[in-house]
């Protein structure tokens, strides 16, 4: 019998245009492949740094992204109520005249009530410069309701956090330990590590009270209950305190802990450390016995130092963390119950930490030399690693927690060696190196500095003289002192109650305020919605953009429809969310690999046209003429220090790298390199790279920082404790006094743990209710994507056993959960590999009907639901008559997973419709087809 | 009736780690594109917006939970796709010879020219490996992208399937299970690699590498740390002795 004859060689495609994706925010290098000008088939970039071939489902489906039905195809003027989703298309021109009229008044009378906030921007450094010309202070991107305190603690602590910031040294660790780490943060690279780690036979803890994803395949699970995991790590600490198995050379070399800590009760400075007449740091010498500089050269720090002046004793940081982590209330026993980890785990775990990091140590043959000037031969390296995300973060004691995971990783001695962390360029930075949040508006000029960054005391605060909020989103204030990414989910909240102040207009990119982007969604739909005595909006003016028809599109006055992210130009720049990776500094474009076929345009690009008719500086050339007549003209021609402009590749004559003039031809030379630049790490700067001065030479040379600036790790974080002392009564910035008490207990300089259940009301509501995000799904955007959303099309509320058995459920039952703010109806399913006290389902699953495209009986908008409606921006009232954030009382950050629930079988609902139900919008695309078969080629 | 070859020069095959796979879906992704694109019909999709969407998917990435007698309950990702059997019941129930296996690879391919849609292979595959296209009338499978891994407009390092290529983890790997000396073939001896329901006499040519043994390093023989103080007037006497030897 004969076969087929087949072709084994078909032509793949006509060409491949090589670019960046977007289907999250990880940023992978894809090949598109086009056949008759169409894209045909999308796969990983084999030379990115990121992917290094590989691609997720989400970047392979982003072919259904790129042709959804959802698209926006115009600019669009709202008609009918809001909320209703009724829209006339109108042209740009109409567009600009529309939001020239709002914003130029605004501009030149009260800058700061326009509120411009971009969501999950990948442009940041690019829209915070045009809402710097505008002049507002009210500008954030979405890091306060996702991982600020993961970020700000990795700053704070030790100049760099995790993902963009740095990763585990996947080549060398002989065991990672995984916290609460988001399935899509950040994805490729940690699925490709992980293997990386399993293939050699390495050790992989996976610390979630969830077992699925990258927990499913830990080597071991460590199913701890939510928002203990700061009070599991101090135990670790504890454990470790009490062997003596600590990196003490480290300590004493590369971190803040042999500094004295000023011991006088009654000094002003109580409690701060002490310097010497220049302004350095003061240690002892363990050669003089006495107090040095501690970068002076040849000192010694002693890490047992105490200095005895006027009889008293200031002692060092060390001595303060032995004090504090010998302490019983740390020790595993006293633990267990909390945590739901046995007092025999945690010793266990304790002692393979450091049976990993001291006795399976490596050295690699890299001779450096640190900032006193003292020769290295070897890279010693503690090889225990770890990654944490939104899991410990997104609670209200979520800084401290990434406080203490960092101070375990620098007690091992694993930051910056080989097998441990590494950090990626353009960091580390030390904290003071980023700027200072500024407020400052003057009517028709721009604002005095960028919007955010890092606060070192009560004087960085973002204060109006009579001691108000200068912000809508009150950040950067006695509530949330160290909020340095802004409170983008307390901004319609505070807009709408006119606390502060009342805003003419708000102004957002790329967030689902009306829907999963925010607590409270029912709330925030009236906010939107609601009108004064005269029938007026409460907040005036919303202008909207948004590549998609999402939810949020139907309560703006005015769409400005973006591109996919096929159709556009971007940087992915190291001014702003870097790509590096620890041994390579590397960015990236976006280009048009097909021209849109709508009227729709790339937001940044509109913003260019937007800023030159408002003419906001930055944005006009001197004689008043548009400066850059698109986002690829200001990529290629912007400025931002001499020689640094947003993208480092290619810059001059093509040949530049790092610093260089604009190079007219920069684009193209990306594109023919498949859509990034590279270069590597030198061997001898690879680590260590806060103290070692060839990685402080060449990232000066690269344009990371200006002038080398080596800096010692902050296991004491000094900048809380000066907001401690305004607590305690000291200096001249006061807090109120209903916030003493919570700043004095929480800015503890060194990490601790407490717990916010008694304000969720525990004893009422004792199960934690968590979502997360599917590694195949990115926020609402996959359920327009007809391939992802039949894997994920569906999202149970998942039940461990013992609930499942307390309520009887069996499949295809409901059940109704209520928190202290609300109640819904949903279906359970049973998942025995969780935490016994956590209940959860996949985040933004749930749709309204009439969004995204889908059909109104799609199951999204069935029995998909949101837990979005059970949490509350604010704490359930205390009695006190204040308005309490839903926050971080340190960052602000949106504690999402503080949620505590009870719950009980209900009864199907009508229809088997999740409760609440939400009224349909109208949608300005109309439905999806009911039959797909994409084959672009012949 | 369809006669199988009585010997394949090569047994094609994917080996899949069950240690390592995330269940991402990256490689049932990566296959819709490809295979939408590729061999024969589009892989279609029915309601693809709507309520209960339906589309065809050669490869498809299931969930389990196992609970072992003492422990947590685990969980399993267990991608499948067709297992390219050396007696596929799938090649001898055709009745148009539309469906058959290669003799110079192993690989079970469909004739979409031949296939009448009459879902008799379907039926007979004990795996469920097979899926008809609504929209073409026909039956559509895994064909280990058989126009990809001798594909001469493909560089060389691309020429293997789809889902391996882009797997993130690293959990599926490519190769000639006929030949012991290939690396797919010692890693199947190395960690132990399972066939699929061998009972059923099917002689799968894909493999599973079975998880490794998780939840069970809990020595109680293994030492704890020993303290050297419990408080800290105790510590910082350690500490002084300790620096002192280091100098």
């Amino acid at each position: 019998m004969s076969q087929p004859v087949i072709d084994l060689s078909p032509k793949v495609s006509d060409e491949i245009r090589k670019t960046t994706c977007y289907m999250c925010a990880c940023r992978c290098g894809i090949n598109v492949h086009m056949k008759d000008s169409k894209v045909a088939y999308i796969e990983g970039n084999r030379d990115h740094p990121v992917n290094q071939g590989v691609l997720c489902a989400k970047g392979s489906a982003g072919i259904m992204q790129h042709n959804a039905p959802s698209r926006l195809t115009a600019p669009m003027k709202r008609t009918g109520p809001r909320g209703s989703g009724e829209f006339e298309t109108i042209t740009w021109d109409e567009a600009y005249d529309i939001a020239t009229g709002i914003l130029k008044p605004i501009r030149e009378s009260a800058p700061e009530k326009l509120a411009f906030f971009t969501g999950r921007d990948q442009s940041q450094s690019f829209t915070s410069l045009w809402a710097q010309g505008f002049g507002t202070p009210n500008y954030a991107a979405h890091g306060g309701f996702c991982s600020v305190n993961m970020a700000a603690a990795g700053i704070y602590t030790m100049g760099g956090a995790f993902w963009e910031f740095g990763q585990p040294d996947w080549d060398r660790t002989k065991m990672v330990m995984i916290f609460g780490v988001a399935e899509d943060h950040d994805s490729n690279p940690i699925k490709m590590g992980l293997g990386k780690v399993k293939a050699r036979g390495a050790k992989v803890y996976g610390v979630n009270p969830i077992r699925s994803g990258y927990n499913a395949v830990a080597d071991e699970w460590v199913g701890i209950t939510p928002g203990t995991d700061g009070l599991f790590i101090l135990s670790l600490v504890h454990e470790l305190f009490k062997a003596g198995k600590l990196d003490l050379d480290y300590l004493a070399q590369f971190t803040n802990a042999p500094v004295l800590v000023n011991g006088d009760e009654k000094s002003e400075d109580f409690g701060l450390l002490m310097r010497d007449k220049d302004n350095k740091l003061m240690v002892m010498d363990r050669a003089t016995g006495k107090p040095a500089a501690f970068d002076a050269k040849g000192v010694k720090p002693d890490l047992a130092g105490s200095l005895r002046e006027a009889g008293i004793s200031h002692r060092s940081v060390f001595q303060h963390m032995a004090e504090k982590y010998l302490d019983p209330q740390y020790a595993p026993e006293a633990v267990a119950e909390r945590t739901g980890i046995t007092a025999d785990r945690i010793k266990r775990i304790a002692a393979e930490l450091a049976d990993v990091a001291f006795n399976q140590s490596i050295e690699l043959d890299r001779e450096w030399t640190d900032f006193r000037g003292h020769k290295h031969t070897k890279m010693v390296g503690r090889p225990v690693s770890f990654h944490a995300m939104r899991g410990i973060s997104a609670h209200a004691n979520g800084f401290q927690t990434c406080r203490a995971l960092h101070v375990l990783q620098i007690i091992l001695g694993s930051v910056e060696t080989p097998g441990g962390m590494r950090f990626k360029p353009p960091y580390p930075k030390p904290p003071e190196a980023h700027p200072k949040p500024h407020y400052g508006v003057t009517p028709g000029q721009a604002l005095d500095g960028p919007h955010l960054g890092f606060t070192h005391g009560p004087d960085d605060l973002c204060l109006k003289e009579d001691g108000s909020p200068a912000r809508i989103d009150k950040a950067f204030t006695w509530e949330n002192p160290m909020s340095s990414h802004g409170m983008m989910h307390m901004v319609i909240s505070n807009a709408h109650a006119g606390d502060p102040y009342k805003i003419d207009t708000l102004f957002m990119y790329m967030a689902n305020m009306s829907w999963n982007s925010s607590m409270n969604t029912r709330g925030v739909i009236e906010m939107l919605t609601d009108q004064d005595a005269d029938g007026n909006y409460v907040i005036p003016n919303i202008i909207y953009s948004d590549a998609y028809s999402s939810e949020m599109v139907a309560y703006a006055d005015l769409i400005l429809p973006d591109t996919t992210y096929l159709e556009r130009h971007d940087c992915i720049s190291l001014l702003d969310r870097p790509i590096c990776e620890a041994d390579a500094v590397a960015d990236a474009i976006r280009w048009p690999v097909v021209e849109p076929d709508r009227d729709v345009k790339g937001f940044q690009s509109a913003l260019c046209d937007l800023g030159a008719r408002l003419g906001l500086p930055g944005f006009v050339n001197e004689d008043g003429s548009q400066k850059y007549k698109d986002y690829a003209d200001y990529i290629t021609n912007h400025i931002r220090r001499p020689g640094v402009g947003p993208l480092a590749g290619f810059r001059g004559d093509g040949d530049d790298h790092g610093r260089g003039d604009s190079n007219p031809d920069q684009l193209d030379r990306y594109i023919e390199n498949g859509g990034f630049w590279m270069e590597h790490v030198p061997e001898d700067a690879a680590f260590y790279k806060p103290w070692n001065m060839n990685y402080q030479d060449w990232a000066v040379k690269k344009s990371f920082f200006d002038k080398t600036m080596p800096y010692l790790f902050n296991l004491y974080v000094e900048p809380m404790r000066k907001f401690q002392l305004a607590a305690e009564g000291h200096g001249t910035r006061q807090p109120p006094d209903h916030l003493r008490e919570r700043i004095k207990a929480t800015m503890d300089p060194l990490p601790i743990w407490y717990s916010n259940e008694d304000e969720n009301k525990v004893d009422e509501y004792p199960i934690t209710a968590l979502t997360q995000r599917p590694m195949a799904m990115y926020h609402s955007w996959g359920s327009q994507n007809a391939w992802l959303r039949q894997i994920h099309g569906h999202n149970p509320l998942y039940v461990p056993q013992r609930i499942w058995d307390d309520n009887s459920f069996s499949e295809g039952d409901w059940a109704r959960v209520t928190s202290p703010h609300g109640e819904i109806t949903v279906p359970v399913a049973l998942q025995k590999a969780l935490n016994d006290n956590t209940v959860w389902t996949w985040n933004a699953i749930g749709k309204r009907k009439g969004a995204w495209a889908l059909e109104e009986d799609a199951p999204e908008t069935t029995k998909g639901f949101l837990l979005n409606h059970l949490i509350h921006e604010l704490l359930p009232p205390k009695g006190d008559g204040l308005r309490w954030a839903n926050s971080d009382p340190i960052t602000g950050q949106a504690a999402w997973f503080d949620l505590k629930v009870r719950i009980s079988k209900a009864a199907p609902p009508a229809h088997n419709q999740s409760q609440p139900e939400v009224e349909a919008q109208a949608s300005p695309v109309g439905t999806g087809p009911s039959k797909l078969a994409w084959k672009v080629g012949k | 009736m369809t006669q199988l070859p009585t010997h394949t020069e090569k047994k094609l095959g994917l080996v899949i780690d069950l240690d390592t796979c995330v269940g991402c879906h990256a490689c049932v992704i990566s296959c819709k594109g490809w295979n939408t694109e590729n061999y024969g019909a589009p892989l279609s999709d029915q309601n693809p917006y709507g309520a209960d969407p339906s589309g065809t998917f050669l490869n498809r990435v299931h969930s389990y939970e196992v609970t072992p007698d003492e422990g947590a309950a685990m969980t399993v990702h267990f991608p499948k796709s067709c297992l390219h059997c050396e007696d596929a019941p799938c090649v001898t129930v055709c009745p148009t010879g539309a469906s058959y296996k290669r003799v110079e690879d192993g690989i079970v391919l469909v004739n979409e020219s031949d296939c009448i849609g009459c879902g008799l292979c379907a039926w007979a595959c004990p795996y469920g490996a097979r899926e008809m296209d609504r929209a073409e009338g026909v039956m559509k499978k895994c064909t280990l992208c058989v126009d990809r891994i001798y594909n001469e407009n493909l560089p060389e390092i691309d020429r293997e399937p789809a889902c391996v290529r882009t797997c993130p983890a690293g959990a599926r790997h490519f190769g000639d299970l006929g030949d012991e000396t290939s690396d797919v073939s010692k890693l199947v001896a190395e960690r132990g690699g399972m066939d699929l329901m061998p009972e059923l006499g099917t002689k799968p040519v894909n493999k599973y590498l079975p998880p490794r043994p998780k939840d069970d390093q809990i020595d109680i023989l293994a030492p704890f740390l020993e303290t050297v103080a419990e408080e800290p007037t105790g510590f910082l006497g350690w500490l002084d002795k300790t620096l002192e030897r280091i100098g």
